[in-house]
């Protein structure tokens, strides 16, 4: 069974590492933090998101495709040489590992918007391709599209993570900022697709819990042309913060606070300005409130937010080093791979954010409009 | 000292309290069934239900700070209680003369009898028997009251 | 006269070796069943007047009395119920139209009950209200899209109700039901945190200190509707229809119009108030947002506007008219939902129930994407605090309690409301029985319920590991069906139970 068509619950590892000077890393630090979070996932679902690993492709849609046979391929072949201006093509560069198996035909695309399609259908170039991207993996049977950010990528497998970093050679990119998953799925889903980070145009996610109010934020955030096709945490969680900071254009600030609000008690301490701002945002957008355990990290071009659920019901550690700053679910998965001495180790309490951003970004999310 | 209100715009005129009143003065103080069965005498109230124009009003003895069934009493049978503040009446002195009936300006005094001597009834707030005047207690709209003014 | 073909419904039992005389029967009997009677030196019961209302078994200080159903069955005859056969004697015998009150009583099916919630178990932790805060507080109005460059963000520009919980106390009129009665849902509305409607008819003088708490309705009769009202209350209502009569406007008798009614609607004391079955204003779609409009406009903007209609089959599209119609809420009113006075073949037989109503209506907006722009509260048979759950995980916004509050204060549901002889001082003018509802008392159990439900509420939502009401709302995956068959799951949104 897969993903979107039962709902499958899960407990997992999350771990993310930014330099926020852009000073590039390989995937082994990455690799190494989540390994000692081994215990946390069963090998059902491993994967990690870096950013910055490919330039000179930086104005591309770097599309990772996962594909069951030759005809899916083909098919969505077709679809991308239609609407889409078609640059580099190759089959992910993978090393065989013992642990990983039955992996699907796995390619990469460098793609743009075509300039007349994009007039004709009179949207931005993000949204076009979120349009694209879901409507391959909802109509071309045995193709998924698993990565279409700029300059960064996803790569995840049935497996555990360390196994799957292996698999992706990920000691060989170099990126910014990396985030990774290690699943502990309560069922056996079997299908790559289904592995964390999830991913929508330069957002990731990777989340450790079970959201109790997931119908509540996918019958709201479908109204608003997303189409919560997996039944995955992760992936409405996604949505609901490309909702918010891209296409409402909140800070990532609001943003949490109105996936995980001060109570209500809390927000009637706060000072005027403040509690009418809270009381609004959370009035307007209660049904996107995070309900249920999470911790998250949600990462885009410019940085990293870690956040827990507002009662604090999953485990979150943060630490900076430097230009580095680390999250992870376990404290040791930091000192692991700390470089020198940690200056601040800190558990984020419930519901408050952890945002690293990059020097000079003002927001996490670099829009394409601005970025053009 | 305290004493039973009545909250003229819920007294619904029940009579409930009389009920209540007339068993808690009867044999069988706490078990109304045998007060109304059981007793040798019929339990009588003492209290009165006054309706006029539609609307009806539970009275009882105001144990008055100037009780002129007191001041009245030929044989020092009624008596005010200088602790409690309750006007009563000294069962054994006591003749019978029903001057206190004549003499209260409410008419909360009623004529009665007890083992076949006269006697008069009034309201004693259920100290005998009671922490709370049973009127109060059985009311079922709280339209009585038991406090101070 | 001749005889009455139509058997008395009730008898009342009066056990002798408990009686005591007492009378107290006699004088709470508004319906004369008992009397005393001088010959016989007794308390004597006319059982054809009774109307099982319990005031006189409730009063009996030594539980002598009871009241049966009249044994007295026709011969068994699945297909002429007794009664289709005594409501033929009756209209035979009167020549008019068969009136009741409260809600429909007919066996229909009660979709709240083929519906069961979930609880969380190892994935995911249930939380403890005790120990945890669980927070229901719910804005009802229109939200607006939040952008960071919108003044709207800055501006209350739609205006909001904010409710402590999600239940408010349904319209019901000064005339259907007396100023205690109002009075105390005024006050347990306050002490909530909540709302109450006055219903059509306009607000009693004594009750303008709760304009805060209070939605005034603007009907087809316009009753007590003026200016200063408007702008004093904290919502208008738009009433277009009722769950109990669609399709059916209202009726008040003179003989209700005493002084005080009179001068709340605004009419002259004795004369009938009728409510047409349309507003004559209101013909179309686009005829009820001139009136919404209007309402704002009298309002300066301040003031959410409801419309509430009843459920009937089209429901999803009408509610869609009316979100863009401009409402900031939506009031559904099952057919179950409750009346002082209705046609008995409207009442058991148009419309249709809440809970489809609810599914159908919620999803049609979230498919029009307009939702989160209007409020959705519904009304119509909510029994108790799971009923509330459920319908929120459908979702609704808040609910609407008429008949569970009336409970509350004492009605025993004797669907007599019309008759203006209610003994329990509820649906009534009489002020000896008006009397006999004390508002103090109402109030302390109307509040005793709510914070009842509200801990019950709490508890549920704990054990979904919920702890904000909001996360419910349109939750279905928190329901399963049981006992429904595809097309009824289909509607609700629901699975079914063990899918």
């Amino acid at each position: 069974m897969n993903e979107g068509k039962v709902r499958i619950s899960s407990g997992c590892a999350i771990a993310g590492i930014i330099d926020r000077k852009r000073e590039m890393f390989s995937g082994t630090d990455i690799i190494e933090s989540i390994a000692v979070m081994h215990e946390r996932s069963n090998g059902l679902g491993g994967g990690f998101a870096a950013y910055g690993i490919y330039p000179g492709y930086e104005d591309c849609y770097a599309l990772h495709i996962f594909f069951d046979d030759k005809g899916a391929r083909q098919k969505t072949e077709d679809f991308l040489n239609c609407n889409l201006k078609v640059g580099m093509t190759e089959a992910m560069p993978l090393r065989k590992v013992k642990t990983v198996k039955k992996p699907p035909q796995i390619w990469r695309y460098f793609v743009r918007a075509k300039e007349q399609k994009l007039m004709e259908a009179g949207m931005s170039e993000d949204e076009f391709m979120v349009q694209a991207v879901m409507k391959i993996n909802k109509t071309i049977k045995g193709a998924y599209v698993f990565s279409s950010g700029k300059n960064m990528g996803v790569f995840k497998a049935v497996a555990y993570p360390e196994d799957a970093g292996e698999f992706y050679r990920l000691d060989e990119y170099k990126g910014y900022l990396w985030t990774a998953h290690g699943r502990f799925p309560t069922n056996t889903p079997g299908w790559w697709g289904g592995a964390h980070p999830f991913n929508l145009l330069d957002w990731s996610v990777v989340h450790n819990g079970e959201i109790s109010s997931y119908d509540a934020n996918r019958r709201f955030i479908e109204m608003y042309e997303y189409e919560c096709t997996l039944q995955t945490d992760t992936e409405v969680i996604t949505y609901i913060f490309d909702f918010l900071i891209r296409k409402n254009n909140l800070s990532i600030e609001k943003a949490a606070a109105v996936v995980a609000p001060p109570l209500w008690e809390q927000i009637a301490e706060k000072d005027q300005k403040n509690r009418e701002k809270l009381r609004r945002l959370r009035g307007t957008y209660g049904s996107l409130l995070l309900n249920g355990p999470f911790s998250i990290i949600l990462s885009a071009s410019n940085g990293m937010m870690a956040l827990n659920d507002r009662i604090k019901l999953r485990s979150l550690v943060a630490a900076e080093e430097g230009s580095r700053l680390y999250v992870a679910s376990e404290e040791a998965a930091i000192r692991r791979v700390a470089r020198e001495k940690l200056e601040r180790i800190w558990a984020p309490r419930g519901g408050e954010p952890v945002i690293a951003l990059l020097e000079g970004a003002d927001d996490i999310f670099l829009k394409q409009d601005e970025a053009n | 000292m305290k004493k039973v209100y009545v909250i003229e715009d819920f007294c619904i005129g029940c009579g409930t309290c009389m009920v209540y009143c007339a068993a808690a003065h009867s044999e069988y103080p706490k078990d109304l069934l045998k007060a109304f069965k059981l007793s040798s005498l019929k339990p009588v109230p003492r209290l009165f239900i006054e309706e006029e124009e539609g609307n009806s009003y539970s009275l009882m003895c105001r144990h008055c700070d100037e009780p002129l069934c007191v001041y009245s009493c030929i044989s020092g049978a009624m008596f005010k209680d200088n602790r409690t503040g309750v006007v009563k009446v000294d069962k054994e002195r006591c003749v019978g003369c029903f001057t206190c009936v004549i003499a209260c300006p409410y008419g909360f005094i009623r004529e009665g009898s007890e083992n076949g001597r006269s006697l008069p009834l009034k309201c004693d707030l259920c100290k005998d028997s009671f922490d709370m005047p049973q009127c109060v207690e059985h009311c079922p709209n709280e339209a009585l009251r038991y406090g101070e003014e | 006269m001749g005889i009455n073909l139509v058997m008395q419904e009730y008898e009342v039992l009066r056990n002798e070796a408990k009686c005591i005389g007492c009378k107290i029967c006699v004088n709470q009997c508004a319906n004369n069943v008992h009397r005393w009677d001088e010959d016989w030196q007794m308390i004597i019961s006319d059982d054809k007047y009774c109307v099982n209302c319990h005031r006189c078994v409730v009063f009996c200080p030594t539980g002598a009395l009871s009241i049966r159903k009249n044994a007295n069955d026709f011969t068994f005859n699945a297909n002429w119920e007794n009664r289709h056969i005594k409501n033929i004697y009756r209209q035979a015998q009167s020549g008019g139209v068969l009136l009741t009150g409260m809600g429909n009583d007919r066996p229909y099916p009660v979709y709240w009950d083929k519906m069961v919630l979930n609880a969380s178990q190892v994935t995911n932790p249930s939380i403890d209200p005790l120990r945890e805060p669980i927070e229901l507080k719910v804005f009802l109005g229109r939200k607006s899209a939040l952008n960071e460059k919108d003044e709207v963000f800055k501006d209350d520009i739609f205006p909001w109700l904010e409710l402590d919980l999600p239940v408010m106390f349904s319209a019901m009129s000064f005339g259907s039901v007396s100023l205690n009665v109002h009075k105390a849902l005024a006050r347990a509305a306050e002490t909530m945190g909540t709302y109450w409607n006055a219903g059509e008819g306009g607000v009693h003088a004594d009750l303008k200190k709760s304009m805060n708490h209070t939605i005034v309705q603007v009907a087809s009769g316009r009753f007590g509707v003026n200016p200063a009202m408007l702008k004093e209350a904290a919502a208008v209502e738009i009433k277009i229809g009722q769950g109990a009569k669609p399709g059916i406007g209202g009726h008040l008798p003179g003989e209700k119009v005493g002084q005080e009614v009179a001068d709340t609607r605004m009419i002259p004391v004795g004369s009938d108030a009728i409510s047409p079955a349309p507003h004559h204003d209101i013909y179309s779609i686009e005829d009820l947002k001139q009136l919404i409009f209007a309402i704002k406009e009298a309002t300066d903007y301040k003031k959410p506007v409801a419309v509430k209609v009843a459920a009937v089959h089209n429901i999803a599209a009408i509610a869609s008219g009316i979100a863009r119609a401009g409402a900031d809420i939506i009031v559904i009113d099952g057919f179950r939902g409750g009346t002082g006075a209705a046609p008995q073949a409207i009442r058991d037989n148009v419309g249709i129930p809440i809970e489809f109503a609810l599914a159908a209506v919620d999803q049609r907006l979230r498919e029009e994407g307009i939702r989160n722009e209007v409020s959705i509260v519904v009304a119509g048979s909510i029994r108790n605090s799971s009923d509330i759950v459920k319908a929120v995980a459908l979702g609704a916004d808040a609910v609407y309690i008429g008949t569970a509050a009336l409970i509350a204060l004492g009605c025993h549901m004797c669907q007599k409301c019309y008759t203006g002889k209610c003994n329990w001082g509820i649906a009534t003018q009489d002020p000896k029985l008006v009397k006999r509802l004390n508002p103090e008392i109402g109030a302390r159990k109307l509040v005793n319920l709510l914070t009842a439900w509200q801990h019950e509420i709490k508890e549920m939502l704990g054990g979904m590991g919920i702890n904000a009401i909001e996360s419910l709302r349109g939750n279905r995956l928190m329901l399963r069906g049981i006992g429904l068959n595809k097309k009824e799951l289909e509607i609700l949104g629901i699975k079914a139970a063990g899918e």
